[in-house]
């Protein structure tokens, strides 16, 4: 690797005011031009529309056919199941919105080299790589779930409460931080393997899991959906506090995780950028 | 050797030929394809959640029912998999289809050699799943007998072009719009919810059953994932349900294709 290719850290978090500040100026156009970019394509809010309220229906059709003559999915009402249909909505529509357009990217960083270009900037490579597109196509997810979350947690029979309300978004925070870390993650596998651009979408239909509670499924799922792939913590968790039946041990469980997996995917990058040897080297 | 001769021979060369370069193109990605095979686990996971819901048995399926048609769904669903507009709309907006247009064969017949070679090079990783599955819960697999195996493998491959000119249609757009496989995303939908990919059928209400029914959606998967785990189906109307839709689907792709390429400006146009 050429020296002047190696990659240049600033500190992220270190010497002050001045850093952050530079890096909200920066997130602040960053989006503002991507959004200007995006919305050139306005049939496409169309069709993200009619694809969300197509998927939504079958989600829902689906969930009612398992919820046939019976009144509980793994002990879960058919309202709190809502719940969890809801959050798993509003992360797609995050997904869509913040990971997807940023994410899918780096493939092609790494195959065409560009990520050379990337890593001369002098900002954070993974801040830039994460955070330099915003797309208004998740936003019909985004209500979509934050409507049905709302339906869900009125109908319940708990109702809603201030402090479940705070807790559930405390851990819907994680739950989407962890689904991040392992999107960048597995992006950042093509510093390696040049062809993996669609182990992130892999991701997507393995997550599709999480539209049900995790008692719905038989123990050893539950268990892959908890330390393998942990869907448990990205809707189940969530829901579970929102419908004020939180319990410590997942609480702790979640705030773990997600702080493991974001210091994994940081250090991971870092791994990863140190094998780093540029597309035509 | 003279191909005007023997235009027949010719031909078989040029399948022969196609596939295996296709086939030694695909090895080279298959650390791609394994992840492919690995996303197909939808029909598993709905497995598990219709294990834990008592409606299934409500509609008159035992669980080793139950559990056979997903894994026939999974088997089905793994070989039917079709990409084409993906790549068609690169290829359209990149130019490089033009070359292709040169040659002395439609180019579509490249695309279903491609199509063929992936599901080639996805045998082992389909068969280390079932290897897991077998694993994890020998119940889960079945022993079908040589006549069901024939006629579900046939079932599938039926299905597997069924859904091949399905989106051989949708792609006849990239040459009207840029973003065609968006449309995809749509067509995406019924097939994952009236197909019995993710319920199977008997558990639906019947007028939406039969609504389902109307649809090419069924023959896609229900079909083929029901003659492959041994429930009792109606086999030549199967068989008929799938050529008449392939017969309904091909005429347009054909026409819409002559027309189509009379628009075709290469690149940028």
């Amino acid at each position: 690797m050429p020296l002047a290719l190696v990659p240049w850290h600033p500190p992220l978090w270190g010497h002050g005011g001045m850093t952050i500040q530079r890096y909200a100026r920066s997130l602040g156009l960053f989006w503002r031009t991507s959004i200007e970019a995006e919305t050139e394509y306005q049939l496409n809010m169309l069709l993200e529309l009619l694809s969300v309220l197509g998927n939504l229906a079958g989600s829902l059709f689906v969930l009612s056919l398992l919820f046939s003559g019976e009144n509980s999915l793994g002990g879960w009402s058919w309202h709190e199941a809502l719940v969890v249909l809801g959050i798993y909505t509003l992360l797609d529509g995050f997904t869509s919105c913040c990971l997807q357009p940023n994410l899918s990217k780096i493939v092609n960083h790494v195959q065409q080299g560009t990520l050379d270009f990337v890593l001369l900037k002098p900002i954070d490579s993974q801040f830039w790589l994460s955070f330099r597109c915003l797309s208004p196509w998740g936003i019909p997810a985004l209500l979509m779930g934050l409507s049905l979350i709302s339906l869900g947690l009125l109908k319940s029979a708990r109702g809603v409460q201030l402090e479940s309300l705070l807790l559930g978004t405390a851990l819907l925070m994680s739950g989407a931080l962890i689904l991040y870390s392992l999107w960048f993650a597995l992006a950042a596998l093509s510093i390696w393997f040049v062809k993996v651009w669609n182990a992130t979408e892999v991701l997507r239909y393995t997550l599709v899991a999480g539209r049900y509670p995790l008692s719905a499924y038989p123990a050893a799922l539950r268990a892959v959906f908890t330390f393998v792939l942990p869907v448990a913590f990205m809707t189940t968790v969530p829901s579970q506090a929102l419908l004020g039946s939180a319990s410590l041990e997942w609480v702790l469980g979640s705030l773990t995780a997600a702080a493991i997996s974001l210091l994994g995917s940081r250090l991971f990058w870092q791994y990863a950028l140190r094998h780093y040897t540029s597309a035509s080297s | 050797m003279n191909r005007r001769a023997r235009p027949g021979i010719a031909r078989l060369q040029v399948a022969r030929q196609l596939i295996t370069t296709q086939y030694a193109y695909m090895l080279e990605y298959r650390a791609e394809i394994a992840l492919w095979a690995l996303s197909g686990v939808l029909p598993l996971i709905m497995l598990g959640v219709w294990q834990g819901s008592g409606a299934a048995q409500r509609a008159g399926l035992t669980q080793a029912q139950l559990s056979h048609y997903f894994v026939a769904a999974f088997l089905v669903r793994q070989f039917t998999v079709v990409w084409l507009i993906h790549v068609f709309e690169e290829d359209t907006l990149s130019g490089k289809l033009s070359p292709y247009l040169l040659q002395p064969l439609q180019p579509l017949w490249r695309y279903f050699a491609a199509h063929l070679a992936e599901q080639a090079t996805r045998v082992p990783f389909v068969l280390l799943m079932l290897l897991g599955l077998a694993l994890l819960n020998p119940s889960l697999l079945w022993l079908p007998s040589a006549t069901q195996l024939l006629l579900g493998a046939a079932a599938i491959w039926s299905a597997f072009i069924l859904r091949f000119l399905l989106q051989t249609l949708a792609s006849m757009l990239c040459f009207w719009s840029e973003r065609a496989a968006a449309l995809d995303r749509l067509l995406l939908i019924p097939y994952l919810f009236l197909s019995g990919l993710v319920a199977p059928l008997e558990t639906f209400p019947e007028p939406v059953r039969r609504l389902a029914l109307a649809t090419p959606f069924p023959a896609m998967v229900d079909f083929p994932a029901r003659l492959l785990c041994g429930e009792p189906v109606d086999v030549a109307k199967g068989f008929a349900v799938i050529a008449l839709w392939c017969l309904v689907l091909a005429l347009p792709c054909r026409w819409l294709w002559c027309r189509g390429i009379r628009r075709y400006g290469a690149m940028g146009a």
